[in-house]
């Protein structure tokens, strides 16, 4: 799962780190979802993670999210525009590994 | 040279004031925005308008609450930085567009879609004392089943 994030995704790669760092998670997803956005090719500003933790035991859907965005507050800071948070537990993953598409783009980036 | 004459001090004081004032009816502010989101029982920070949402994730939240016939005050973040500043440190989320209801932070579009679709939404609404357009829906349906 790891090591195979090639240099220059400097950002995907912190947000891996992190991720596996403070939740540990059995599986893992960090998608680039950048090029569906107004931004130039090869951004690293836009991320959906996928991230499947038992860490997310027993809590609420916010409060997961909050785990992760915690997790990930410096990248959120700096340069990462949009994140969308898939969390689950490894009990939940095992029932469905579906994860739905995001939204379009409608155009409002950086205004 | 350090000392401060009166007249400096009346000029600070005065500063403080205006300082404490601003704060206080800047749109970024946490007064400010705890008035916003306990003046509706729904309340929604995004990007753009509800009849023009500039952002695919405000979009969908907009397309929720119209399925759920929930009508709700919309505020858009791109027209003032200072609020699409304040509302992050507000309710301590990276994003937009947030969700308050019953004047509780909700969270952003990620968790409207699981809500919707695991009907904790529906609920999460009659706690607010607001019908989802949806349950309408279904007994009108289960009236129709009824009476075939």
């Amino acid at each position: 799962m790891t090591g195979e994030v090639p240099e220059n995704k400097p950002m995907e790669r912190a947000i891996r780190q992190k991720l596996v760092e403070t939740l540990n998670p059995v599986h893992l997803d960090i998608i680039n979802e950048s090029y569906m956005h107004n931004v130039p090719p090869g951004s690293e500003t836009h991320f959906k993670v996928v991230v499947v933790s038992d860490k997310f035991d027993n809590l609420p859907l916010i409060k997961r999210h909050r785990l992760v965005n915690d997790a990930l507050r410096s990248e959120l800071q700096n340069g990462v525009h949009a994140l969308s948070v898939v969390a689950k537990t490894p009990t939940q993953w095992k029932e469905g590994t579906q994860v739905s598409p995001s939204p379009a783009c409608r155009g409002g980036f950086g205004k | 040279m350090n000392v401060i004459t009166g007249a400096n001090r009346l000029k600070f004081n005065n500063c403080s004031i205006i300082t404490s004032l601003w704060r206080f009816y800047a749109s970024g502010s946490a007064e400010n925005i705890e008035e916003l989101v306990k003046k509706n029982k729904v309340v929604v920070f995004m990007k753009g308008v509800p009849e023009e949402p500039r952002c695919g994730f405000s979009n969908a939240v907009v397309q929720i609450f119209r399925m759920h016939g929930v009508t709700y005050d919309a505020h858009d973040v791109l027209k003032d930085e200072e609020l699409r500043q304040g509302i992050k440190a507000y309710s301590n989320w990276p994003t937009i567009p947030q969700v308050f209801i019953g004047g509780e932070f909700i969270g952003g579009c990620d968790i409207m879609l699981q809500m919707h679709q695991n009907g904790e939404l529906v609920e999460e609404l009659r706690k607010a004392g607001i019908k989802s357009a949806l349950l309408d829906k279904e007994q009108q349906m289960s009236k129709t089943e009824d009476t075939k």
